[in-house]
């Protein structure tokens, strides 16, 4: 240990840390929930089935691309043709995948929990180098606002899918069912992600030195700075409930589940 | 007095040093930086401590307490068990002087590094004219106490001596972010964060916020919204075409 808390002229101490304190449990969990989610989310993207039923779409499918999707769930036609076999899924995933990646609180779990850069404050790295976000591949990281901006058009898509989840299984207008009320609350979480989000913060007002000469802008600053701070809240639960939205929607096209309708 | 507690206190200065136990009498309400005047009082009177205000406002007392860097005057006795052992550093990111006290120049010559405010050269001091809505969002880091608890447990420098010459760290990303959000400040800090106080090598872990007794919301709102404005004069094709046409308005 001749580098960092070892290096020469700093207190000799011997240990990486001194911590007293659980600090790894945070870290263990940020691993369990995002790697369950990684395989969870694998195996329903190669799965392509059970992602339609009754006017309910998976999050994990919409929009759903490829010819081989049930019409009522390719809202925005099959651009893709019939060359596409694989699962539709695989055309969409990487724009919320991308956003999520790039997206600064889930940089700092994911550089806590996977690369221990730090594990936790104060608990000594294990690399011997280090340079930071200054070299590929993470300079990508910086691409960040346009997946802030393609995140907001699956937002607006998976709101219409809740929209139409107002339907019943005959198409008709004005029902809502158990199933409706997940495809809402998903959609909602997703946007409060989204409007939470840094690049947005910085997009709508941020950049500005001049307040003062952009008073609407300086409002929607305001708003999205009240939501910041609870980005890193909104990035869990809505990573959950875009998993648990798939997993009844799954549920029910499987059968597994009767979708209660409510009236 | 209220009991007895087990104190490990590192002594020692550049070249060696060790963690010696003491057990020092504690009182109701007393924090850690009262108990160490109590140890220098009765047991060590070699000890050496930096402190000053006791009030959590000089930034002076900085020392790691059990692995997490804090203000001695801020760390209440009551926050760890009567049982417990309590142990107190020196901060680790730093050379050590001579037991709990360290050298923290690296941060003096940071500072020295970053140019001062440069207001519009058609205006003298004094005729400055600022709306409080464009000022007060670079109030928060006035702040800062300069404890430096956020340089010391920022693992670019605590765990990579050699990034200290190209790295400025959080206490700085914040006064670049002051000056770079003042509405009169002339100079382009943006592209100096990047280029030459290594903006780039934060991966955001957000232990600076963490650790801050002032509580100011280091990442999320100095050191972010830096590497923002970063991508948009670095980084971002569309930013950089909509500047090139004159088709973006200055902020």
């Amino acid at each position: 240990m001749e580098n960092g808390v070892g290096a020469p002229g700093r207190a000799k101490i011997g240990v990486r840390h001194l911590r007293t304190d659980k600090w790894w449990i945070s870290p263990l969990i940020s691993v369990v929930v995002l790697l369950s989610f990684i395989a969870y989310s694998t195996w329903r993207a190669f799965e392509n089935d059970f992602y339609y039923v009754d006017h309910l779409v998976s999050p994990f499918y919409s929009p759903c691309l490829a010819t081989s999707c049930p019409p009522e769930a390719a809202i925005l036609g099959t651009p893709f043709g019939d060359w596409w076999t694989l699962s539709p899924a695989l055309l969409i995933l990487v724009f919320p995948l991308g956003f999520r990646l790039t997206c600064y609180y889930y940089r700092k779990t994911y550089y806590r929990a996977f690369w221990m850069s730090p594990s936790a404050c104060a608990v000594a790295e294990p690399h011997k180098k280090y340079t930071g976000e200054t070299r590929q591949p993470l300079l990508l990281q910086n691409s960040h606002r346009y997946f802030f901006f393609a995140g907001l058009i699956f937002n607006i898509i998976l709101t219409y899918d809740a929209i139409i989840a107002f339907k019943n299984p005959a198409g008709e207008w004005g029902h809502m069912s158990v199933g409706t009320l997940v495809l809402l609350a998903n959609a909602i979480f997703l946007w409060m992600y989204s409007l939470s989000c840094h690049s947005c913060r910085h997009a709508v007002g941020g950049r500005l030195k001049h307040f003062s000469a952009h008073p609407f802008r300086y409002k929607m600053w305001t708003f999205v700075s009240t939501l910041n701070p609870h980005h890193p809240k909104f990035a869990w639960v809505s990573l959950i409930g875009v998993a648990l939205c798939d997993l009844y929607v799954r549920s029910v096209a499987t059968g597994q589940i009767t979708n209660f309708y409510i009236f | 007095m209220g009991y007895l507690a087990s104190m490990r206190i590192w002594r020692g200065n550049s070249a060696d040093g060790q963690l010696e136990e003491h057990k020092v009498e504690v009182g109701d309400g007393e924090v850690v930086l009262d108990v160490i005047h109590r140890l220098q009082a009765t047991q060590t009177p070699d000890l050496a401590v930096r402190w000053n205000c006791k009030a959590g406002k000089c930034g002076s007392c900085s020392v790691e307490i059990n692995g997490k860097p804090r203000l001695m005057c801020m760390t209440r006795m009551n926050t760890f068990a009567e049982d417990e052992t309590v142990t107190v550093t020196p901060l680790r990111a730093f050379p050590v002087i001579k037991d709990l006290v360290t050298d923290v120049s690296f941060n003096y010559q940071k500072a020295r590094e970053i140019p001062a405010f440069k207001g519009p050269e058609n205006l003298k001091p004094g005729e400055y004219r600022m709306a409080q809505v464009d000022v007060q969002r670079s109030q928060e880091f006035r702040k800062c106490i300069e404890c430096f608890l956020c340089q010391d447990t920022c693992h670019v420098i605590r765990d990579h001596e050699e990034n200290k010459p190209q790295f400025a760290g959080p206490r700085f990303f914040i006064r670049i972010a002051e000056l770079d959000m003042h509405p009169l400040d002339q100079l382009n800090r943006t592209k100096a964060a990047q280029e030459e106080h290594g903006l780039g090598m934060c991966n955001i872990t957000k232990c600076c916020t963490d650790v801050c007794p002032e509580h100011i919301k280091i990442t999320d709102n100095a050191i972010i919204p830096m590497k923002e404005r970063v991508v948009d004069k670095k980084y971002d094709p569309l930013v950089w075409l909509g500047n090139t046409i004159s088709r973006r308005k200055s902020d």
